[in-house]
């Protein structure tokens, strides 16, 4: 995976702002790559990933389950990471970078929470103020995790626009930005988004992969067969797919049957760049609908639509009642309870486990259920 | 060089000639009394018209026009809906659609293009399209005989403002301040900023909106600014009084201010 040409990942991607972003998402741009190409700002990252966030995170092989389903299950850790999930990885990133350009707060987007406690950790981290917008519908389902973002002195805005969804709290978020890019800076959760977005936060990802691959080079010496992500906007799962693309592991995004947006939707533009996208007739983007707030996203990452396109990764996507059951099943079998995100993985390699008899499959763990554990207890009728 | 002007252009230069301002009222599309209120509009003295397409996911717009945006939404507007009706209407002035980039993507740049020219739209405004995504579709709009407004904001550069004026067709749209579509207490002084700016480095005329929601502040902008784009004023009082007398005395206090701006 190299750099984007121009902001595009084959067909998709690009800069479809408001005139008034185009000269922030240039200074970004800049800022990231001068960044990037710094020893001593990867130096700094490093030693946060390792001293603050944990990593890197282990690869689980999972004995009971994978004689359950007659597979080699492994599973990438990333929901041992501080604050429970693989979203520190790129708030971390984002956050010193926001330093270096001088921005003192922090705006950001979250669904299930994940990403808004990650960016609100950061920022109590490097003095950073931070203003975390939400979705109406997803602040009731997540009070946990907005209380935490509190805790860490975020300020949570309920967006009551539209679907009150993920969807609609990257709106706010970019509106906050568009009046406020001197001092802020958009610390955007998944690899979607303008450019630089979507690259930028899969190179704050690659960690995942370039791990994976080293972890699974000692344990299996080589590629795993398969390589399953949960994909929401797609940031997990282009995290790490980075570490295997260029070789033959099977690439699978794993989407919610109501959020399908490459299973179910077409070309087309919102957020800041082209993509596949949930929309009607007329080009009215849909509101998608999941268990799980985190992947309740009607687009999807533009490099996953290329990488969809050009047939190197393919997308599947689940029901529901097919995730619960793999959250169920994996809290049983191996003592690990999964966020709801990457329970939709699992629930793609209990389905199709025939199909993959034999294989040795590594699933990226993305994030912990803990956040879940309550809409889960209501859900299977425990209280 | 008038004849290769179009309509919006030269409805603006006209008014504009003998120093005068201009007065484009927004209003969206499918709301209410929608139609009525944009003949209101010309009869109290607008001197062009900007109708929003109403999109499910307006991100350059505050409270307002999101408002407006869905609620016509919930009553069943669409994009052929209110070109349809736009292409009955004869107000007499030309006609601006101002929407977001996936409704024309998704009807095709060549053919959203063609109907818009075949619905008398004489021109379109696409806010989240800058200029460097701006291509496809400015090329299918100057073939159909469309003309692209292009937004010109205070975050841009010399050398990128420029280019804007350059590529913009109609006029050149001046945005008044770092932020999204609403009225505020007073103007910003990055409103008449922006006006100079672009003065300086077009003959096109400069009209400035966001942020310019009272006839005063109309007035102030316009010590500058060749005209005014009001937005969210109008659709508020859309949504209050669905009133076309009501839009047309507001539109009368705006024409009104800028007959003492020079």
């Amino acid at each position: 995976m190299t750099e984007p040409q121009a902001g595009r990942f084959g067909d998709f991607g690009g800069r479809f702002v408001p005139e008034t972003l185009v000269p922030a998402c240039e200074e970004l741009e800049a800022a990231f790559r001068s960044a990037w190409a710094d020893a001593e700002f990867t130096n700094e990252l490093n030693r946060l990933l390792a001293d603050y966030a944990g990593r890197p995170s282990p690869i689980t092989e999972c004995k009971r389950l994978s004689e359950e389903l007659g597979l080699r299950l492994l599973l990438k850790r990333e929901d041992l990471n501080h604050t429970g999930s693989h979203k520190i990885n790129n708030v971390l990133g984002q956050a010193l970078l926001a330093v270096r350009m001088g921005k003192t707060r922090l705006v950001a987007e979250t669904g299930a929470g994940q990403h808004g406690v990650a960016t609100a950790t950061a920022a109590a981290l490097l003095g950073l103020e931070c203003v975390v917008y939400m979705g109406e519908v997803d602040i009731a389902r997540q009070a946990l995790n907005v209380f935490r973002m509190k805790l860490l002195g975020a300020e949570v805005r309920a967006a009551v626009s539209g679907s009150r969804t993920l969807k609609d709290a990257i709106n706010e978020a970019m509106r906050d930005w568009v009046a406020t890019l001197q001092t802020s800076h958009y610390c955007l959760g998944s690899a979607m988004g303008p450019h630089p977005y979507p690259w930028m936060v899969r190179e704050l990802h690659r960690v995942i992969g370039t791990e994976a691959r080293a972890q699974c080079a000692a344990l299996l010496g080589g590629d795993p067969d398969v390589v399953a992500a949960c994909v929401g906007g797609g940031s997990n799962a282009i995290g790490i797919f980075s570490g295997f693309v260029d070789g033959d592991a099977c690439l699978v995004g794993v989407e919610p049957a109501g959020g399908a947006a490459i299973g179910r939707g077409t070309p087309g533009v919102v957020h800041g760049s082209k993509s596949y996208l949930m929309q009607d007739e007329q080009g009215q983007v849909l509101e998608a609908e999941s268990i799980s707030a985190g992947l309740d996203y009607p687009g999807i990452g533009p490099e996953h639509a290329h990488l969809s396109a050009i047939g190197r990764a393919r997308y599947e996507c689940v029901q529901d009642w097919e995730v619960v059951a793999a959250f169920e099943l994996l809290s049983r079998t191996e003592g690990i309870i999964p966020a709801l995100e990457p329970a939709h993985a699992l629930a793609w390699v209990k389905r199709d486990c025939a199909s993959l008899a034999g294989k040795t499959v590594l699933v990226n763990m993305s994030g912990r259920g803990d956040k879940d554990v309550d809409q889960m207890m209501e859900h299977l009728g425990e209280r | 060089m008038n004849a290769e002007l179009g309509s919006l252009e030269l409805a603006l230069r006209n008014r504009c000639a003998g120093g005068e301002k201009a007065l484009v009222p927004y209003l969206t599309g499918g709301l209410g009394k929608w139609q009525e209120c944009l003949a209101a509009a010309v009869d109290s003295g607008a001197d062009a018209l900007e109708v929003g397409i109403p999109f499910s996911d307006p991100v350059m717009d505050g409270p307002v026009i999101q408002e407006a945006n869905q609620r016509a939404l919930s009553v069943g507007a669409t994009p052929l809906g209110v070109l349809n009706a736009l292409s009955k209407l004869d107000v007499g002035v030309p006609i601006a659609v101002m929407t977001y980039y996936n409704i024309a993507f998704r009807f095709g740049l060549e053919r959203f293009a063609a109907v818009l020219a075949s619905c008398g739209v004489a021109a379109a405004i696409l806010a989240d399209l800058p200029l460097e995504e701006a291509d496809p579709w400015v090329q299918a709009a100057d073939a159909a005989g469309v003309e692209t407004v292009l937004l010109a904001a205070p975050t841009a550069s010399d050398e990128r403002l420029g280019r804007i004026c350059e590529r913009s067709r109609g006029f050149v749209y001046g945005v008044g301040l770092l932020g999204v579509t609403g009225v505020r207490s007073s103007l910003a002084e990055s409103a008449t900023a922006i006006a100079a700016r672009l003065k300086a480095r077009t003959h096109k005329p400069v009209l400035v909106g966001v942020g310019v929601g009272t006839p005063e502040q109309a007035q102030q902008v316009c010590s500058v600014a060749d005209g005014v784009v009001v937005g969210s004023a109008m659709v508020r009082c859309m949504l209050e009084h669905n009133d076309p007398i009501a839009l047309g005395e507001l539109v009368g206090k705006f024409r009104q201010s800028l007959s003492f701006a020079s």
